[in-house]
């Protein structure tokens, strides 16, 4: 049969991304504010209608499986926990050559960070994307679903953060109606 | 006098696996491996919707996401004793041996061929020389000499920025690094390409999952795919075809690359045989049901004592009560309250009890699980001796494939008995790829074959009783057995436990002070340099370890992986 024709109406089936923007949360939902990234793409899934070129996945604590997403994007948005040392819920945003650094720690002993990702493409000789990070210091990260109030009530200024930052590089999210 | 390595990967916060070893005149005499990490899933699931456990069982892990998932949903309807259609059973199918296939491609490449493969050695190779040696093993279309010296210009490029990235943490030079630059090219080159064969197998997750890393399509009870043969937003003809193209491409590359790179490795490394093979009891579970319930399987599994292949005693089921009666669990090396023996899952504690690194005591937080009060080593290895062992024919088919391959680099026949060993491992993992391989395409063809009758069922309703009611999911994962237990009341968690791969592997020592299969493996290692135990790593690596299960955080406190070497009586920190 022809497949050919329908292929390239299905976006799934697509080679290359169709959104070049990428909102990539992080993190592990188990160990409370480990998971912000996360939480921060859930919500902001549910709460806004993002325009066609932008894709907001949860990226949980993946290594190799972030490949094919990170692939081909013209930017990059990762929203993650992050240590700088600063005090717990302060928030810092960081682009470019000073995020992968960021990232050059690996997940496990065996698992591919994000940097080694990038790395490959870079010795593969495709474009990197402008990587932005917007991370928050962690205040608990034990056992348990439930964020700290002091990370919970940064959750929107996270998301208000990412939305301000799409608009700046001239795409709108446009907030969902609330029923 | 003896020495103490430690091999402690300090990830972000408190690491996962750490190895211990005692070196004494260039070989380990002791071993330990330490869980560094507490996994808290049974506790955060008790008291929940068991419908929804599979949407937290499948954060446990990064890298296993989908395993867990469907371990969580298997161990459900094992509990309800339920049936489900046949359709959900073939999609859970091929996503099952997709993601096993980019799982051990990944692992291959990307996490272990590093080991022994030198990037620096790979610099100084002729790539006419190395296209004339890939083309004399494979009529793999890349192995041409302009993309090898394409490769090595990028090679060297990225080598000269002075940032090896991905390439940091690899001992080069080192004297237990013994392929030819030819050979070290070669991989190098196909280290590349299956970058994008591992992210087509990925595909294969992605459509039929709905989305990766996090797949969304499993239900308690079958799967949430319409199958709409006109309907954009499902499951269509188009999206099932696309697939069978990747099956296809992925059978090559298995064939044509992974098979040969690994029986190359293997008789360049030959002596490699002799070493790590640690505990030589092997468990597998049978997996790729081919009806409703769970009862006839596309893949066979079961025990095998000893090494011994002729004493298999099969598993025959998700009902099969061998299996399920004969797993315990001791934490009396583990940092857990115990004192009650080794326990059965479905009566397994998991109160943390935090002592030291001791070690004549407790010094992990894996629990130490048994087979009948036996260690057992899990993961591909076992799966294809168990498969084997039951006769199963592209098993035995692709396994002489392989030894025949390496056995005519190596200029010598290979028994199957050096598949005993840390490269035994990795000639299994490829071995299984290519069993894999034929899953998909039969999964595919049995798929389309009913949906061509017309049925076109994807989910039962499950139904929950009043009663307590128990089950156990099995899944022979990519890293061996992976098993949940699930005890509901009232139609929620009572009680939930997870014995993961790496429990089995990774475990300390158990209730009789037997070592696990890690720290049994690492005895009689060779140890050219204490300081560089290279030779730790490879068999270590060559299980595939992963107790990540599961962290991420960004920590710009601290930089990559730290191999701590203690010599007694002084200290010395070699970062890489």
């Amino acid at each position: 049969m022809q497949i050919l024709p329908f292929i390239q109406q299905d976006p799934l089936l697509q080679g290359n991304h169709v959104n070049p923007v990428l909102v990539l949360g992080l993190g592990n939902i188990l160990l409370q504010d480990e998971g912000i990234g996360v939480r921060v793409v859930q919500k902001l899934q549910h709460d806004f209608l993002m325009p066609a070129q932008v894709e907001v996945l949860d990226g949980g604590t993946a290594g190799m499986a972030l490949y094919e997403h990170v692939i081909d994007r013209t930017h990059l948005i990762v929203i993650d926990a992050v240590k700088t040392g600063r005090p717990p819920g302060s928030i810092i945003i960081l682009e470019d050559e000073e995020v992968p650094a960021f990232f050059h720690n690996k997940i496990s002993p065996h698992q591919l960070a994000l940097s080694d990702i990038l790395a490959a493409l870079l010795i593969e000789g495709k474009p990197l994307p402008e990587i932005t990070l917007i991370g928050i210091e962690p205040v608990r990260l034990k056992t348990g679903i439930d964020l700290s109030e002091c990370v919970l009530a940064k959750l929107d200024l996270l998301i208000e953060m990412t939305v301000d930052y799409l608009s700046e590089i001239g795409f709108e999210a446009k907030p969902r109606t609330i029923h | 006098m003896a020495k103490r390595i430690v091999i402690d990967p300090m990830t972000r916060i408190e690491g996962h696996l750490r190895i211990d070893c005692e070196v004494d005149e260039g070989k380990v005499t002791k071993a330990w491996s330490s869980g560094q990490m507490w996994r808290g899933i049974e506790l955060i699931l008790q008291g929940r919707d068991p419908r929804d456990a599979w949407v937290f069982a499948q954060r446990i892990c990064g890298v296993c996401t989908t395993v867990h998932a469907l371990a969580s949903v298997r161990a459900v309807e094992n509990a309800l004793d339920m049936e489900i259609p046949l359709n959900a059973q073939y999609i859970r199918n091929l996503i099952i041996a997709a993601h096993s296939v980019h799982d051990h491609i990944v692992h291959f490449y990307h996490l272990s061929a590093l080991d022994w493969v030198d990037i620096l050695s790979a610099l100084q190779a002729d790539p006419v020389k190395a296209a004339k040696t890939a083309q004399g093993l494979s009529d793999w279309p890349m192995n041409s000499p302009q993309h090898f010296r394409e490769i090595q210009a990028r090679l060297k490029e990225f080598v000269e920025t002075g940032q090896l990235g991905i390439f940091a943490s690899g001992y080069w030079n080192h004297p237990a690094m013994k392929l030819p630059p030819e050979i070290n090219l070669i991989a190098v080159a196909h280290y590349f390409q299956a970058l994008d064969y591992q992210r087509r197998a990925n595909k294969i997750v992605s459509i039929l999952g709905s989305k990766t890393p996090h797949i969304q399509n499993l239900a308690v009870g079958g799967v949430a795919n319409p199958i709409n043969l006109d309907s954009q937003s499902t499951l269509t003809l188009e999206r099932l075809y696309y697939i069978k193209n990747i099956i296809d491409e992925l059978g090559d590359f298995i064939h044509k690359v992974y098979m040969v790179d690994v029986a190359a490795i293997g008789a360049l490394y030959a002596d490699w045989t002799n070493y790590g093979a640690g505990v030589k009891n092997y468990l597998a579970v049978p997996d790729l049901p081919l009806d409703g319930k769970g009862t006839r399987f596309d893949l066979p599994g079961g025990y095998i004592p000893n090494a011994d292949l002729d004493q298999f005693k099969s598993i025959s089921g998700f009902n099969d009560a061998y299996f399920e009666k004969g797993v315990k669990e001791s934490v009396k090396h583990a940092w857990y309250q115990g004192g009650k023996g080794a326990l059965h899952p479905y009566d397994g504690e998991t109160q943390p009890e935090y002592t030291d690194f001791q070690d004549d005591a407790k010094y992990t937080w894996v629990k130490a699980p048994t087979f009948y009060d036996n260690r057992v080593q899990v993961g591909p290895l076992a799966n294809v001796l168990c498969m084997a062992a039951a006769g199963h024919e592209p098993t035995v088919r692709n396994l002489d494939k392989l030894l025949k391959m390496a056995g005519s680099i190596a200029g010598t026949e290979i028994p199957v008995e050096a598949l005993h060993s840390t490269i035994g491992r990795h000639a299994a993992r490829c071995v299984r790829a290519a069993v894999l391989y034929e899953s998909l395409q039969r999964q595919w063809h049995l798929l389309m074959e009913n949906i061509g009758k017309g049925d076109y069922a994807t989910y039962n309703r499950p139904d929950f009783p009043k009663e307590e009611v128990r089950g156990v999911g099995l899944h022979e994962a990519p890293r061996g057995v992976l098993s949940h237990w699930i005890v509901i009341r009232d139609g929620k968690i009572h009680n939930y436990q997870a014995v993961v791969p790496s429990t089995w592997n990774a475990g300390p020592r158990d209730e009789n002070d037997a070592p696990g299969p890690y720290e049994a493996s690492l005895l009689d290692n060779p140890i050219a340099d204490p300081e560089k135990p290279l030779e730790v790593i490879r068999t270590v690596h060559s299980f595939d370890p992963c107790l990540a299960c599961a962290i991420h955080m960004v920590d710009t406190r601290k930089q990559q992986e730290v191999v701590r070497v203690h010599a007694v009586g002084s200290q010395c920190g070699v970062t890489f």
